[in-house]
């Protein structure tokens, strides 16, 4: 029984340093399992593709945890401490420190090409006529900047809505708005930018994608977009800007093959 | 039932508690469900067992009364989608079951109702009504009325089209679906539709006062309680805020939201609607208990409901045609001016309009309303509506960016803060009658309990720091306190063991909008996380803590 004991003991003694030096350190990320362009489980999204660029280059392990990009979802993960980099969000963000920027994209408008409609503005005298489809996100006051730029114009009545986290049993969930632009439900669609890039690439019927003004009044079409860490995590910060500064020529690569639109 | 009765009255009419002997008051048993979530449901006592339903992941437990101790008969769980966490918007609460016919009903937070054998727990049947997919939730309470149970939607804050429908208590097949939005047909608004004031006559309101297209997102959801009058053959419910839209984008009165309907439970037709809140612009559900009592007035008997409503006034209606007959702020109003008595309409104040780029401070009530969904309770000893709510203002600015599924947008920053008192709760007497408020006791936070009166003069509310609380039913004077481990927003009750004695039952557990606080570990720094909670409930989390717990009390040495 004592001889048991002892070789257990050994045992573990051996293998404990053993297992930590094999083990490379991890990067462990939170990301949505369903949200093409950006993330999915099978890893097809771009931010995925970022995220195991991040491990290449920095020699770590990549480990997932999959949350449904929801309100409370960083409160859940990344400061519940289940990860230590979410890939993607605005710079603007204060819910949790941000890196330096790795892109900037925008709000676009969406028709299908064979309409020739290349609208440019929110002053455009057409858009009180088209039928439009705006992205809603739910509260009151809190929706997308497209919704603010219309109703000051008192463009309401020929306005759709298409939720912005759409039907999450679908494969895209919230592509809703822009089959509604391929199938002629709508004539015109404001959508941000990576979404509506993303699905023109695969779209069968051809779109046109223009970006809308940077502003409106005060609000703001245009978003920075950076990696987000707890905002005490201040070393792993400085690791990630060192890493953006390094690679940025492949995540401008990389963000060109998702078709992500960069005013 | 969680009212206790049809009328939604949460009276009870035992009285070997009372004034003199509540200082005896001593916890009789207890039980921890382990789940560290907001806990808003009442227990249910029938024929010797105590029924208690969980927050998600929904958990119904059954307790055999008649056993010392009264040990665990069985439980339930629904083992819901996971992903359900995520699409609800308020915590992840429920607010209790129906027991009927042999049957336990209660809904999921995944959209299912499911019935259960009360005496063994087998599920009965399990229907699912919604899809999380799509935003939609469940976490109100059935009511049984005849051979159907009455269950509605949650989950207006994600373009949800609200409903209440009516399932066969039989097999859950749906018999009947009423929309909050939308044409007649939907609404089951039909010949028998008889509103009290013009401006709910005329075709297809549910369409036509929209913007085109927008009700069918049009919220309106049914998350509050149901109540009914047999002899008027009349069930009552609220409808949520509408939205998912700004409101510029939704022009018009929007009905049927943020309102009230009369229907007939056999067919779903609708008798009269009332509207609270036209074209709500701060987030005032309408979903508010209404509570029935009868009164002679001009020499003749009326029946009547009464409904504290989120935009701060107290109504008195007519149950029988939706009339309004009193309307008094019974909070700090700074929204409006009044209800228009003649036309039944609320005079808005122009100057607290919120304006997406514009700063707008000190709108009272602030989004939980002067009183969210906890229930308040009526003594036909008294007279006296007792209410637990809110002494919150907001305010709101449209500004930060924030993020959600891949998509930054412009989103509002609300800041709650605790209106004049500088109490962010009060728990108040209420004439309906003379439209008087009697008493009040200040709380430092919202109560976000239900009430309980009882026939013994002794009425009991429970506080988010965690004191169970008896107070004298004429004066509110506080006659009696416990201490809970955390804080109390469930709905206490009073039943009689079947050993003869009184007792009174209540869930701990904090949680719900207000109490998020705690139970999600919030920044308490951020003055706007959890949706601008955060300010008014910043010292909550030294002072309690989350964990839910089921508990009985009872007079020691008996009456």
């Amino acid at each position: 029984m004592m001889q048991r004991w002892v070789s257990l003991l050994l045992g573990l003694a051996l293998l404990g340093p053993c297992v930590s030096a094999a083990e490379p350190a991890r990067l462990r990320v939170c990301a949505d399992p369903n949200n093409l362009p950006f993330s999915d489980r099978e890893r097809r999204g771009f931010e995925n593709e970022l995220a195991s660029l991040l491990a290449k280059d920095t020699a770590k392990r990549l480990d997932y945890t999959w949350w449904a990009q929801r309100r409370g979802a960083i409160r859940s993960t990344l400061k519940a401490g289940l990860c230590d980099v979410v890939i993607g969000v605005p710079t603007s963000l204060d819910l949790l420190a941000t890196t330096k920027p790795y892109y900037t994209s925008t709000y676009v408008f969406v028709s299908r090409a064979d309409r020739g409609l290349d609208v440019r503005s929110f002053d455009d005298a057409r858009l009180r006529s088209l039928r439009i489809g705006v992205q809603l996100v739910g509260d009151d006051y809190a929706n997308t900047p497209p919704v603010s730029a219309l109703s000051a114009r008192h463009i309401v009545d020929n306005v759709r809505g298409y939720s912005v986290l759409g039907d999450y049993g679908h494969e895209l969930p919230a592509a809703g708005i822009l089959s509604a632009v391929t199938a002629g439900e709508i004539d015109l669609a404001v959508v941000w930018g990576p979404l509506a890039g993303y699905y023109a690439r695969k779209s069968a019927v051809a779109l046109q994608l223009a970006p809308t003004p940077a502003v409106d009044g005060e609000i703001p079409l245009r978003f920075a977009i950076g990696m987000g860490v707890r905002r005490d995590d201040v070393a792993r910060l400085a690791q990630l800007n060192a890493f953006i500064t390094r690679r940025q020529p492949d995540i401008d690569a990389l963000l060109a093959r998702y078709g992500v639109p960069r005013p | 039932m969680s009212a206790g009765d049809y009328a939604g009255t949460r009276f009870s009419p035992l009285d070997q508690i009372r004034r003199d002997n509540v200082k005896r008051l001593a916890l009789a048993w207890r039980f921890d469900t382990e789940l560290g979530r907001g806990h808003e449901s009442a227990p249910i006592i029938v024929d010797g067992t105590l029924y208690v339903t969980t927050p998600f992941p929904n958990r119904v437990h059954a307790f055999d009364l008649s056993r010392p101790g009264s040990p665990p008969k069985w439980s339930y769980e629904a083992r819901g989608e996971e992903r359900a966490r995520g699409v609800a918007c308020c915590d992840v609460v429920n607010r209790g079951a129906a027991v009927s016919g042999g049957k336990v009903f209660f809904n999921t937070l995944d959209n299912h109702t499911i019935a259960l054998d009360a005496g063994s727990g087998r599920e009965l049947w399990n229907v699912k009504l919604g899809e999380v997919n799509r935003g939609e939730s469940m976490t109100m309470a059935p009511l049984v009325i005849k051979d159907l149970v009455l269950v509605g939607n949650s989950g207006g804050e994600f373009g949800v089209r609200g409903w209440l429908s009516a399932l066969s208590v039989q097999d859950g097949s749906l018999r009947w679906r009423a929309y909050s939005t939308g044409p007649d047909a939907d609404a089951l608004i039909g010949p028998w539709f008889k509103p009290f004031y013009a401006q709910d006559r005329g075709g297809d309101l549910g369409m036509k006062s929209w913007p085109p297209d927008k009700w069918k997102q049009g919220g309106g959801t049914v998350w509050g309680f149901i109540s009914y009058d047999a002899q008027l053959d009349l069930l009552y419910y609220g409808t949520g805020n509408p939205g998912p839209w700004n409101p510029e984008q939704r022009v018009g009165d929007n009905k049927w939201t943020a309102g009230i309907f009369a229907r007939k439970p056999d067919s779903g037709q609708a008798a009269w609607f009332y509207q609270w809140s036209p074209h709500d612009l701060y987030d005032y559900d309408g979903v508010n208990e209404n509570v029935l009592f009868d009164a002679q007035q001009g020499g003749r008997r009326r029946h009547l409901l009464v409904h504290p409503d989120r935009n701060g006034y107290m109504y008195v209606l007519d149950r029988e045609t939706g009339e309004v007959l009193s309307a008094e702020p019974f909070a700090h109003i700074t929204t409006s001016y009044g209800v228009d008595l003649k036309s039944g309409r609320p005079r808005m104040n122009p100057a607290k309009e919120p304006h997406v780029g514009r700063l707008v401070q000190d709108a009272c009530p602030a989004a939980p309303g002067a009183k969210d969904w906890q229930p308040s309770a009526f003594s036909p000893k008294t007279g006296l509506l007792y209410v637990p709510h809110n002494n919150l203002c907001q305010d709101a600015e449209a500004q930060e960016a924030n993020y959600i599924a891949g998509t930054p947008y412009v989103g509002a920053t609300t800041k709650f803060i605790p209106g004049p008192g500088k109490a962010a709760g009060e728990f108040c007497a209420w004439n309906p009658l003379t439209a008087k408020k009697i008493w009040k006791i200040a709380e430092k936070y919202p109560v976000w309990s239900g009430a309980l009166a009882t026939a013994g003069g002794v009425v009991f509310y429970g506080t988010m720091d965690g004191y169970f609380k008896a107070v004298d039913a004429q004066s509110g004077e506080m006659l009696w306190k416990a201490r809970t481990d955390s804080g109390i927003i469930g709905q206490p009750v009073s039943f009689q063991g079947p050993d003869g004695k009184q007792y009174v039952a209540v869930t701990s557990g904090v949680g719900g909008w207000a109490g998020l606080v705690v139970v999600n570990k919030l920044d308490v720094g951020d003055p706007t996380a959890g949706s601008g909670f955060t300010v008014a409930m910043k010292e909550l989390p030294q002072a309690t803590r989350a964990g839910g717990s089921l508990l009985v009390y009872a007079l020691e040495d008996g009456p």
